[in-house]
């Protein structure tokens, strides 16, 4: 593979896979019933001293 | 391990130490492997002094109780590493407005004594600050104790002789010339084995906890270990010339070696000194403010989102070069980027005070974690808009670059350390409180101030400089020559003196405050908040 099909690659394919990586994980953070779950997670830092 | 492998291992490293000391082809790696044989002949010392062999059992210990000596450690190495590099900071500021200051002896330069203020602060002081609050932060989080015994002391000591390598290095000359990567090949190596001893305590504690989920502090503080962890894998690739001598060469060269330097140079800021303390801010803010982060899952979000963008923007550090058209953008767009997730997490920050305000009117340390949340969202408001293309042509390579990478690193760094250094000191010596409240705020408005007199200065001295040099008279030729811009910054350079003198005092009371809680001592005075009582 040489440098022009390299980079383009990594310019097109590259960036909208780490850009839907980035996607699923902000959708997964928003997922039906999360908002309890992560304000118990939140309360950690408070349980122990 | 027992004392006798201990002893073996120390004893073996000393040997090998004294056979590279003797074969040297250069005084400078001569001393660095005395120093090295020394560190392992006090490690011999030490060893035999503590060994038990009377060969009565050791009473039991609770096996969660939190290994908190090595964090108190740190607590002494972050304040004396600090003040020491504040000062060569305040002492190189003085060099550049008086240039008589460098003695005009080569051990007292500027060029080497400016690579040792930027290793003291960022790697001696965040540093030692960055380990010993996330010893302290897994163990609370995980409710377990740090993982594989005393491993977490070998990182202690291990990253002080890194530490104690570098500095003496930069000032006898050693160096590879690589920005905030400077020790040599063989240094390289032995902050290597420090840091894989750091990740696997640090995993190893997560492995051990209690909480099945992992609260959002130790995956900053986690993303930081393993990324520093790569960059210097890969910024440090060089061969030495001779396995006896001190200078190596990089096994990169022209435009990739110089994207090479600014990826590590630029993750080191976003890794090093902003994920390693946002780690430090999701648990001590909360902490000291009583209550949870203002939104858990904006914190995640921050996280994610901080990762993926900052590991791009390098590239904003060489506009206008010879690296390609397209890689400059991309740096350029993943840098504007930024802006997003560290509004979202200083928001949040901020946020977590929400219905808790009067707490800034009666409590100092919660000040000094707010403004450096504050410092952090003008820093990072600051530094997408450097890294746009046209704004750069007038900003690179003038103080104003300066003046940025100071309010994050006094500002942002330099606050939040302050304020977790003072929440942890009273609780780990186990004191009713810190020996005044009162001494924390004058640290908090000498540092505060000596800041803005810092990058204020800067940023006349910067743009008028960046003026200067790009001012063309009708005939097309340029109006000022060098040295005349270097004289207009004088008095620019004095502020800045100035500055960075009251930061310095700032951290001097900080010391005096940490010592006397320490000593036990608590100081009568009127609290916060409340008018001091008229005189009888």
């Amino acid at each position: 593979m040489d440098y022009e099909t390299f980079r383009h690659f990594s310019d097109s394919w590259g960036a909208i896979y780490l850009f839907a990586v980035l996607a699923i994980v902000v959708l997964y953070i928003f997922r039906p019933g999360s908002k309890k779950h992560y304000d118990e997670a939140g309360k950690i830092p408070l349980k122990r001293d | 391990m027992t004392s006798l492998v201990k002893l073996a291992v120390y004893g073996i490293g000393a040997l090998l130490a004294m056979i590279a000391a003797s074969k040297a082809h250069d005084t400078l790696f001569a001393v660095h492997m005395w120093i090295f044989a020394l560190a392992a002949v006090i490690g011999i010392i030490v060893t035999a002094r503590r060994a038990d062999f009377s060969g009565k059992a050791k009473p039991a210990r609770d096996p969660d109780a939190y290994l908190d000596s090595v964090v108190r450690a740190g607590m002494i190495a972050t304040m004396f590493w600090g003040i020491t590099g504040f000062l060569v900071g305040v002492i190189i500021a003085s060099q550049l407005a008086y240039p008589w200051l460098n003695f005009d002896w080569a051990y007292t330069h500027f060029g080497r004594l400016r690579p040792l203020h930027t290793s003291a602060v960022v790697f001696a002081f965040g540093g030692n600050a960055l380990i010993a609050t996330s010893f302290y932060v897994v163990q609370r989080t995980n409710g377990a104790r740090l993982a594989f015994g005393n491993m977490a002391w070998f990182v202690f000591w291990g990253y002080q002789l890194f530490i104690i390598l570098a500095a003496t290095g930069y000032l006898m000359g050693v160096t590879q010339s690589r920005e905030y990567a400077e020790p040599e090949w063989y240094i390289d190596i032995w902050l290597t084995i420090v840091w894989v001893a750091y990740l696997l305590v640090f995993l190893g504690t997560i492995y051990k906890r209690k909480e099945s989920h992992i609260y959002v502090a130790n995956w900053f503080y986690l993303s930081f270990i393993v990324t520093i962890a790569m960059l210097h894998l890969v910024n440090n690739m060089a061969w030495p010339v001779s396995f006896f001598g001190s200078k190596s060469y990089s096994l990169f060269s022209g435009v990739q070696d110089a994207i090479t330097q600014w990826w590590y140079g630029h993750n080191a800021v976003g890794f090093f000194l902003t994920a390693g303390f946002l780690g430090m801010m999701y648990y001590f803010l909360p902490k000291q403010a009583g209550r949870p982060v203002y939104s858990y899952r904006l914190s995640i979000i921050h996280f994610w989102t901080l990762i993926f963008m900052y590991i791009w923007a390098g590239p904003h550090h060489l506009h206008y070069t010879a690296l390609p058209d397209w890689v400059q953008t991309l740096g350029m767009v993943l840098s504007i980027t930024l802006w997003m997730p560290s509004w979202g997490g200083m928001i949040n920050g901020l946020m977590t005070l929400s219905g808790a305000w009067d707490k800034l009117r009666t409590d100092p340390i919660i000040r000094m974690m707010v403004i450096a949340v504050a410092f952090y969202g003008m820093s990072t408001f600051e530094g997408p808009m450097m890294a746009i293309k046209s704004v750069n042509a007038l900003s690179h390579y003038t103080d104003w670059t300066i003046g940025h990478v100071h309010s994050g690193a006094l500002g942002w760094v330099g606050m939040i350390t302050f304020g977790s250094v003072y929440f942890l000191v009273p609780r780990l010596w186990n004191r009713e409180r810190l020996y005044s409240l009162r001494l924390i705020n004058w640290h908090f408005w000498l540092a505060t101030l000596g800041i803005v007199i810092y990058a204020s200065s800067m940023w006349v001295s910067g743009i008028m400089q960046g003026l200067m040099w790009r001012e063309y008279d009708p005939q097309g030729f340029l109006v000022y020559s060098f040295a005349e811009t270097v004289a207009a910054m004088h008095p620019f350079y004095v502020l800045r003196a100035i500055g960075g003198t009251m930061y310095l005092t700032g951290g001097l009371i900080m010391a005096w405050n940490v010592y006397q809680t320490i000593r036990g001592n608590l100081r009568e005075e009127t609290p916060m908040g409340e008018a001091a009582p008229a005189a009888a």
